[in-house]
């Protein structure tokens, strides 16, 4: 797909990036001389250009310059895993990577992940969440153990859930979701 | 998120949109059922509003927080409405005096009482609505209304095949007078309640557009965190103003009663600023608290006079000619709540309104708080109730919004208050710790005669709600072993027939702050009830089962849960070498609750192993019974981390706990299999958000005991208490 190129100076113009669609190429002929400066993010299929430092860890990038809110900050020492995010199809925690880290790579939140994803789809069917606040970076982690190849099995997956915290204690749903996410991405391989 | 929605302009909706509007009134004496044109001498109080487009749309005023309540009250109101789900949206409600909850006669999600409090009065307001619309039809139609029924949004005439829908009748039905008691649906007729229906919230959280408090965002939004005080009571000495004014991006430092706050237009640079703060504190109230000083002034004031709170028959002479005594000490160390989601506030003050954003549990607390730390009348603030990453009781105490309020005030600026984990667990209000001193006798056939119980615990009310303070008695230490006459019926106490019963407290005076953490004290009180319980089993020579069962001879709905998880877990029956099973009951906030624990000890490094929790429950009539299965299940694991794991550390006068590497949690490989019965019950409606919580942490202990004939008599039994105690014996 296009990528869509958005430049701000975040601390110029606010706390976060802003309207994204308005300032796409607004600025960037002002921006131009900046350009060394900004750090440029691949997130969700767009490119983003950032105006921090390198060492900010991504999370809060992506929550209040980007607006993309929906990956959480618990702990911020990478213990809980609510901040999970996509680096290159891997589960990575935002909190402790900063920004200097990612540019040029593939970064996926869960606003990025598809509507119509297994993990998604097994979330809802087996009412999983409850407050939902860690779930973000939950359905980040397994759907990331979900396209490891060669495939994990249920119970791989389950064991490589050990690092996320869920305090509402709904580790049983999030089995049950993971059994019910291989169905369904078994179902659609064999329609496709 | 939306900019709010003031109480005028929440009635103006309400009444703009047209419409049937049907509002409940909690007064002291009850609930008196409002109709439209009353509605506009009140504050917002509508339940539910039915539109021409004919759709239904439901405000809730409970907070949202996984457990469930948006849905389940949608589900109270449209069964009784005979309202098409499809039709139905869920909003959250604003603070009104009509969310007020009639048990508590405040607004506030706890003490598992969002569906036993709004249960009946839910129902006659959904009800009304439908006769209502029943009436209307029957007028139209020139019909007796007997000959027409409600189904699904519609009103339908069998004997002339006609039908109007529900949005087709409101604006005619909204002139009609309220019903005061409108007839109900009997169970057979229920089309939601008792049917598990998928969460409203659900679908929002998975697509990761959930907005949590911290997600809020407004324009010229500036962030606020706070330097706070290393040791309880330290005051600031000196701090580098200037230093962290020259940040860039830091807009004011402002000194506020809870340390020094520093407002910046990111994050980020409120953050450095507060570290150019380089704050020097005084040493604090008390600078040598630490575990060891806590436990032992904690079990020093068991030998203090002590206020008596139950005093049936005669304990002391009962123990005393007793055939059998026992006696033991126990100890429960302070746990942290840990919501996920970190305390923070966004608060917009300006001269004329006050307008408040946050993952709160107490919105008329929040609304009173804000009023006096914005100077504004009640009536200009307005509580904007967002989605709670976890409640568990923190959010009970809305000291996150006075912050919020405060540095808006002072800096001119709408602001979030963010709290980091660390801030979040050292400056919690921790669940209680309790020194327990119990003896108790048994006589010639081993039946227990008496029971003298000793608890020594800082208070919970005097932080959260003073309410529950009276004569030297804090109500909430006492929950599980006794309760107050106004919520007798909640049956948060011992459960069993003990016909000289002597329990007394003493408030312990440290300075360490408590609040409500999920199912309150029951769940610390029952560890200690039910595990001394066993003591007392075995002294009589009785199986645990049998012994509870025959103190427990009259409560019939203890009695059932009991025998209902001891046949669903094969109590009695041989288990897998190695395991063993322990058994305890608890009741609390009007349901009754018993659980089985099969474990396994590692021997070698002192690791418990659960393998498999059963559970039943009667909370009498059940509303969804897929989330309230959730909710067993969820208790049941917070409860396992404080049997297992968790436990506040003090240094210095202050917390020494900081984040999850240091308070540890349950993670995924130490959950049990855990089973769910909810036992069939006609009985009054019970709360269910706590009860998973008070039974396993003494049946894991009494499984320990069963085990390794090792009895622990103080949480956590992590690896290195068991090893001790495995040595020891």
């Amino acid at each position: 797909m296009p990528w869509r190129i958005h430049y701000s100076s975040a601390y110029a113009v606010g706390f976060f990036i802003g309207d994204r669609h308005s300032a796409a190429g607004k600025s960037h002929e002002n921006s131009q001389g900046k350009e060394e400066t900004m750090i440029s993010l691949h997130v969700n299929g767009k490119v983003y250009q950032v105006d921090v430092s390198k060492d900010t860890p991504l999370l809060w990038v992506l929550r209040d310059y980007l607006n993309l809110k929906g990956t959480k900050y618990s702990c911020g020492i990478g213990e809980c895993g609510s901040c999970t995010v996509h680096i290159d199809g891997k589960a990575v925690r935002s909190c402790t990577i900063s920004v200097g880290e990612v540019q040029r790579k593939k970064i996926t939140t869960i606003e990025g992940l598809p509507e119509n994803h297994p993990v998604k789809k097994a979330w809802i069917k087996e009412q999983v969440v409850q407050c939902g606040y860690c779930q973000p970076g939950v359905i980040m982690q397994v759907s990331a153990l979900l396209s490891q190849k060669p495939a994990l099995n249920a119970d791989q997956i389950i064991a490589k859930m050990d690092d996320v915290i869920c305090r509402c204690g709904t580790y049983p749903r999030i089995k049950k979701g993971i059994k019910t996410a291989i169905q369904m991405t078994k179902k659609e391989v064999t329609k496709s | 998120m939306k900019t709010s929605m003031t109480r005028r302009a929440f009635l103006k909706g309400s009444l703009a949109a047209a419409g049937l509007t049907i509002g409940v009134s909690v007064t002291p004496f009850g609930h008196r059922l409002l109709n439209a044109s009353e509605i506009d001498s009140f504050s917002p109080n509508a339940w539910f509003k039915i539109t021409p487009d004919n759709k239904v749309a439901i405000f809730v005023g409970n907070s949202e927080m996984g457990q469930g309540v948006l849905t389940a009250h949608s589900m109270i109101i449209a069964e009784e409405l005979e309202a098409d789900w499809s039709r139905v949206t869920v909003k959250q409600g604003p603070a009104a005096d009509p969310f007020k909850n009639p048990i508590a006669g405040a607004q506030f999600t706890a003490a598992s009482a969002s569906v036993r409090g709004f249960y009946e009065p839910l129902r006659k307001a959904g009800a009304a609505g439908r006769a209502m619309l029943i009436k209307t039809a029957a007028e139209t139609w020139k019909v007796p209304e007997d000959e027409c029924k409600a189904i699904m949004s519609t009103v339908k005439h069998a004997k002339s095949g006609r039908t109007l829908t529900y949005g087709q009748l409101c604006l005619k039905a909204a002139k009609l007078e309220v019903p005061k008691d409108p007839p109900l649906k009997k169970e057979e007729e229920f089309r939601y309640l008792g049917k598990p229906m998928p969460r409203v919230d659900v679908p929002k959280k998975v697509a990761g557009k959930a907005v949590y408090g911290i997600d809020v965002t407004l324009k010229d939004l500036h962030y606020a965190v706070i330097a706070r005080p290393p040791a309880y009571g330290a005051k600031p000495l000196s701090f580098d103003q200037k230093g962290a004014e020259q940040v860039s991006g830091v807009h004011k430092v402002v000194q506020i009663p809870e340390g020094i706050a520093v407002c910046a237009k990111t994050l980020d640079a409120a953050l450095e600023g507060r570290d150019a703060l380089k704050v020097s504190w005084d040493k604090g109230v008390l600078p040598d608290m630490n575990n060891d000083y806590i436990e032992k002034s904690m079990n020093e004031d068991l030998n203090k006079p002590m206020v008596s709170v139950v005093n049936t028959g005669d304990a002391k002479k009962a123990i005393s000619e007793a055939a059998k005594k026992v006696e033991a000490n126990y100890f429960v160390p302070f746990v942290a709540h840990t919501t996920m989601e970190p305390m923070n506030c966004t608060a917009s003050v300006t001269d004329d309104r006050c307008d408040v954003w946050a993952p709160n549990q107490a919105q008329t607390g929040t609304q009173n708080l804000a009023s006096k730390a914005s100077g504004l009348p009640k009536e200009k603030v307005n509580v904007n109730t967002t989605f709670l990453g976890c409640g568990l009781g923190r959010r009970v105490k809305p000291d996150f919004v006075v912050e919020a309020v405060t540095i808006s005030k002072a800096v001119g600026k709408p602001v979030k208050v963010m709290w980091t984990r660390e801030e979040d667990i050292k400056y919690d209000y921790f669940r209680a710790a309790g020194s327990h001193r119990i003896e108790a006798g048994l006589d010639a056939q081993g039946k227990l005669i008496g029971w003298s119980h000793k608890l020594v615990s800082p208070s919970i009310a005097i932080w959260t709600n003073p309410m529950q303070l009276k004569d030297g008695i804090d109500w909430f230490c006492m929950w599980g072993l006794a309760d107050r006459q106004e919520s007798y019926g909640w049956n948060n106490r011992i459960q069993y027939e003990i016909p000289n019963l002597s329990i007394e407290f003493l408030m312990s005076s440290l300075p360490i702050p408590c609040g409500p953490w999920r199912s309150v004290q029951n769940g610390p009180n029952a560890f200690v009830i039910e595990s001394f319980i066993d003591e007392l089993a075995r002294a009589a020579g009785k199986d645990p089962l049998e012994f509870r069962l025959q103190s427990l001879k009259n409560n019939m709905r203890a009695r059932r849960v009991l025998e209902t998880v001891a046949e669903k877990s094969g109590w009695g029956k041989t288990i897998s070498k190695g395991e063993a099973r322990g058994i305890a009951q608890h009741a609390c906030f009007g349901t009754w609750t018993a659980q089985v624990a099969e474990i396994s000890v590692n021997k070698k490094d002192g690791t418990i192993k659960v393998h498999r929790v059963v559970a039943a429950v009667d909370c009498g009539p059940v509303v969804n019974p897929d989330p309230l299965v959730a909710q067993i299940e969820g208790g049941i694991i917070m409860s396992l981390g404080t049997a297992l794991k968790e436990e506040v550390n003090f240094a210095n006068g202050g917390v020494k706990s900081a984040n999850f590497d240091t308070y540890k949690l349950m993670r995924m490989s130490e959950v049990p299999e855990i089973e769910v019965h909810i036992v069939k019950s006609t009985e009054k409606i019970g709360g269910i958000g706590e009860l998973g919580v008070p039974a396993v942490t003494p049946a894991v202990a009494n499984a320990f005991f069963n085990a390794t004939g090792v009895r622990i008599r103080r949480i956590p039994l992590t690896p290195n208490v068991v090893m001790d105690a495995l040595k020891k014996a």
